[in-house]
């Protein structure tokens, strides 16, 4: 028995990090009993270890909620919390097109941020109903009349019914649930006609396979159902099917304006098209639903495996985290110092860092992360173009006519106590000023800039100048003529190839020498002296050296207890795997990802 | 000295002390009400018992007490342990039995029982020869009782040794080779030199997060170690060991057993063993707290809580981590037997190459490898190298 439409609620949560939507949702959950207070841990839908440890979300999640409202009567609520770093929003996009309305919720204490403020604008473009909640309003900084106008001149929507709440404490929480049924449209669609479903997202279970999570738009979806894939013209048969309570529960149907997961025996996600449409293979539907656009990957870098044994282990990890994860590319990759591996290409640096993360943690690999490299369009002189994922594949330079290198447009929001220190930033990052506004204490700034300034360690370096408070949101404009030129790195004389990056001429020896710095911190010393060195072309422009070392003596044995010696001696050991050996110097493998972080 | 048979050793420990010092993280019990050592001394005895089942054969040529304070022991409770360890093995006429001292008076007055139970070495725990720092390093003796009990030990036993510790906060080098000069007058043919270490889950631990302990960085360090083996080479006591200095033939036996990874049992508290048996080299370890010890070997006859087969991998590397502490090194043939694989050649060529080891033909013929006193001062960073 599927729900008539106008009981069913779909809709998202659009918040910026730390605002508090998965502790939000989580008191949605439990105040509607989708979980026993015994089984609700912090941040339900967040999964994976690594949202938990971090507070973030990565995967878009969906839950159906049972809510008996005021007028008596009962309502599906369909919540599909999306992630809110900007490197998953396409995960935001396509969560925002499975629903009819959005919670924006903001901090009373913070106000609006600039992925808000995106995701928002998204949201709208979807033609969102669109209810703002002020969380938080029991902190003593809460500042509710502010922030109300801040939307209202900021995004430009009614914050005059805004629900007042704490997701903390529980404050306000039946009003929330009050205004999804009273305020946000029910769903459209129609039960009598073909079958016409979106597929929102897909994933790979180890114990169930290839698990599609859908949004049914017309039409009834029934186990056992023949269903066609439109784009890309597979055909399956629904095997299993039901909703998230937030527990996976098994439903014989699911009818318009729900959303739920289907299992059909697909072997792999890469068959599983995002923004495909899913018809009865009997009675299919005249159109297709319009789908997204594809991601594409706009950061790049290589990984390998700390011990080389472990490349076969790496390509089996890579493949199965490319079925869970279908933003992230991977391809082959030799280098002279690391041996085999992968260039893998991610969404931001954010997704890298928790690639990198999942991959350690879930295949229990050890991995080296090279520089982080954006795609560079090379112009050679015989006319042909280049388009380069990796510095260590650069032509020679005289074949080269121009290189041209991805721009982005920023938009950054800050308190104003901070505005000096972030257009600094930007300015120090070869930023262009687009545009710069102010919504009362809070200014909006949107500028032009280079994605490779960005990748290297822009986002951490605006939260550091600006305490934390400002955010950030970026979308890829252009691509433009500039002038690169390759940055090598020698340590002990011998230049690492893993180390070596295209950087702006004005910036290139400031970067090596905070480079030459930051590997003289994170190297340690060994029995002899090494040189470090950063080189452009031939031409040194940076050294360091570390000295060697001097005294590394355990003084007191303690009586028979090698035992003891022997287990500080694994450590060593297992640190030691986890550096790689350049000519004679092992080099901890986090000094790659260490180098990325150098302010200059 | 030549690189002779490690020995067979009994250790004993002891794990009680008057109180805690801040630097110790050995395993040791500050305890208010007396304890029944007559009942701590059948524990021990039946644990030795328990051991000596699992070697038959072998010959004692060391015995050693150890803790915590083994001077705390009344002479009957030591002469009780060593009663059975002469009813359990056989023991060899030279046996070493060292026990280990505090310099106090109190502890003093029982020397003459030791030497009468058979204890011929004592080893004294002065760690400093100026009040400041006896207090600060939390000792409860004084520079004056400390003089008192080496005058003391030295009388009354065959052997003796002191315990001195360096690197302590705001010691310079000068300080340092006077205070140590003064030292090598006192001792007999062999001294101990710790350089200060902070070990975790200790009250200078503590002390050291919150910034209100200083002690000597790499370099100042480095310098009281050249200072210290200055001083001592020039008084004819030679680093035997990392941390142990002796005239020739002065050297303790007992922990050459632990360096030569031989062969020893290891009773009380917290106490470790290696056995070479049959189905090969195990690693004994007891139960740590001293009543849940006592409770353990009344009840089971030993108060084991790991006795653990070592692998190919452990043994090479307990041997590289003991044997290269000694000046005399590892003995290489023996290192490729007991590990079962060969010292990477290149990383080997490597550390010959920077001068911190050397591979030498002993006496006998066989291949040594050994620390430089360049390798010496950085053997952690050797040993890791030649390990991994």
């Amino acid at each position: 028995m599927t729900t008539s439409l106008d009981h069913i609620r779909n809709f998202s949560i659009i918040a910026h990090i730390d605002h508090g939507k998965s502790t939000l949702a989580d008191r949605l959950i439990q105040s509607t009993g989708g979980l026993e207070s015994r089984e609700m841990v912090e941040q339900v839908l967040d999964s994976m270890d690594i949202e938990r440890e971090r507070g973030i979300t990565i995967k878009a999640q969906t839950v159906r909620l049972t809510y008996k409202a005021k007028d008596g009567e009962t309502y599906i609520l369909n919540l599909m919390d999306t992630p809110g770093h900007v490197d998953f929003a396409y995960e935001v996009s396509r969560s925002l097109a499975a629903c009819e309305g959005s919670l924006l919720v903001v901090d009373a204490s913070q106000g609006v941020e600039a992925q808000t403020l995106a995701n928002v604008y998204q949201a709208i473009d979807n033609h969102h109903e669109i209810v703002p909640i002020l969380n938080k309003v029991d902190l003593p900084a809460a500042d509710v009349d502010r922030v109300k106008e801040q939307i209202e001149e900021v995004i430009g929507i009614d914050a005059s019914n805004a629900v007042a709440i704490s997701a903390k404490t529980g404050l306000g929480i039946p009003d929330v649930l009050e205004a999804i049924v009273t305020r946000l449209p029910p769903p459209k669609g129609d039960a009598a006609a073909p079958l016409k479903a979106m597929l929102v997202d897909s994933w790979y279970d180890a114990y169930l396979g290839v698990v599609v999570l859908v949004r049914v738009v017309d039409g009834i979806m029934k186990k056992g159902q023949k269903i066609r894939m439109m784009e890309a013209g597979a055909t399956y048969e629904i095997e299993r099917m039901g909703v998230f309570t937030p527990k996976m529960t098994e439903l014989a149907e699911l009818g318009p304006g729900d959303i739920g997961f289907i299992n059909a025996s697909i072997k792999e996600v890469a068959d599983t098209r995002v923004g495909d449409t899913i018809t009865d293979e009997r009675k299919p539907c005249a159109q297709a639903l319009p789908g997204f656009r594809p991601t594409q990957p706009v950061v790049f870098c290589g990984l390998f495996p700390v011990d080389a044994a472990d490349f076969e282990d790496l390509r089996t990890a890579v493949g199965k985290l490319r079925l869970n994860d279908a933003s992230f590319t991977y391809e082959m990759e030799t280098s002279a110092a690391l041996g085999f591996g992968f260039r893998c290409g991610f969404l931001g640096l954010l997704h890298l860092e928790i690639v990198q993360e999942r991959l350690e943690r879930e295949f229990n690999l050890d991995l080296i992360a090279t520089s982080p490299s954006v795609v560079y369009k090379i112009l050679l002189r015989d006319g042909s173009i280049l388009e380069m994922h990796n510095p260590v594949d650069m032509p020679d330079v005289t074949k080269i006519e121009e290189i041209e290198e991805p721009w982005i447009r920023a938009t950054i929001m800050t308190p104003d106590d901070y505005l000096g220190s972030v257009l600094k930033l930007c300015q120090d990052k070869r930023g262009t000023q687009v545009d710069l506004s102010y919504a009362g204490t809070r200014a909006l700034v949107v500028y032009d800039l280079p994605l490779n300034e960005v990748v290297f360690d822009f986002y951490d370096r605006l939260k550091s100048v600006s305490k934390g408070y400002a955010s950030f949101d970026y979308h890829i404009t252009d691509y433009v003529a500039s002038d690169l030129v390759r940055l090598q790195i020698l340590v002990n004389s011998e230049p690492v190839d893993a180390l070596s990056m295209l950087v702006h001429r004005t910036r290139a020896e400031a970067r090596g020498r905070a480079i030459c710095e930051k590997l003289k911190d994170v190297i340690p010393p060994h029995m002899f002296q090494i040189p470090i060195q950063a080189a452009i072309g031939g031409k040194i422009v940076a050294r360091e050296t570390i000295r060697a070392l001097r005294k590394d003596v355990t003084a007191k044995c303690y009586g028979g207890d090698a035992t003891r010696k022997r287990k500080l001696l694994d450590k060593q050991k297992a640190g030691k795997k986890r550096m790689r050996q350049f000519g004679k110097v092992e080099i901890p493998q986090d000094a790659f990802i260490q180098v990325l972080k150098v302010e200059s | 000295m030549s690189a002779g048979e490690p020995g067979f050793g009994v250790y004993i420990h002891w794990p009680f002390c008057a109180s805690k010092c801040p630097y110790c993280d050995f395993n040791s019990h500050v305890r208010l009400t007396p304890i029944d050592q007559a009942r701590y001394a059948r524990a021990l005895v039946a644990e030795l018992t328990h051991d000596a089942a699992r070697t038959p054969g072998r010959t004692v040529s060391s015995i050693f007490f150890g803790g915590g304070t083994p001077s705390l022991m009344e002479p009957e409770t030591v002469a009780t342990v060593l009663d059975a360890i002469g009813g359990l093995w056989s023991v060899d006429r030279n046996v070493e039995v060292s026990l280990e001292a505090n310099p106090s008076s109190v502890d003093a007055a029982r020397f003459t029982g030791y030497r009468a139970a058979g204890v011929n070495r004592v080893s004294l725990g002065v760690q400093a020869l100026n009040d400041r720092d006896l207090k600060r390093l939390g000792r409860l003796h004084d520079v004056a009782e400390a003089l008192d009990a080496i005058r003391l030990a030295r009388a009354t036993f065959p052997r003796m040794s002191f315990d001195m510790i360096y690197a302590r906060p705001d010691q310079t080098v000068a300080d340092w080779r006077a205070e140590l000069k003064t030292a090598v007058d006192l001792a007999a043919d062999h001294l101990s030199v710790y350089q200060l270490t902070i070990e975790e889950e200790t009250r200078f631990a503590d002390l050291h997060r919150a910034g209100k302990l200083i002690v000597p960085d790499m370099d100042a360090a480095a310098d009281l170690w050249d200072a210290t083996h200055d001083v001592l080479d020039a008084a004819g006591l030679r680093a035997y060991e990392i941390s142990n200095h002796a005239a020739p033939g002065a050297e303790c036996r007992h922990n050459l057993v632990y360096w030569r990874y031989g062969e020893y049992v290891g009773v009380g508290a917290g106490a470790h063993g290696r056995l070479a048996l049959a189905e090969g080299r195990r690693a004994t370890a007891d139960e740590k707290n001293p009543e849940a010890w006592l409770r353990a070997v009344e009840s089971r006859g030993h108060a084991r809580v790991a006795d653990d087969l070592l692998t190919f991998e452990e043994q090479g590397d307990e041997y590289l981590l003991m044997g290269l502490r000694l000046d005399e090194g590892i003995d290489l043939d023996r290192w490729e037997v007991i590990s079962g694989r060969v010292l990477d050649p290149a990383r080997l060529a490597d550390l010959v190459h920077h001068g911190m080891v050397e591979v030498v033909i002993d006496e006998n013929g066989r291949r040594r490898v050994r620390a430089t006193p360049g390798g010496f001062v950085v053997l952690d960073a050797v040993v890791a190298d030649l390990a991994a």
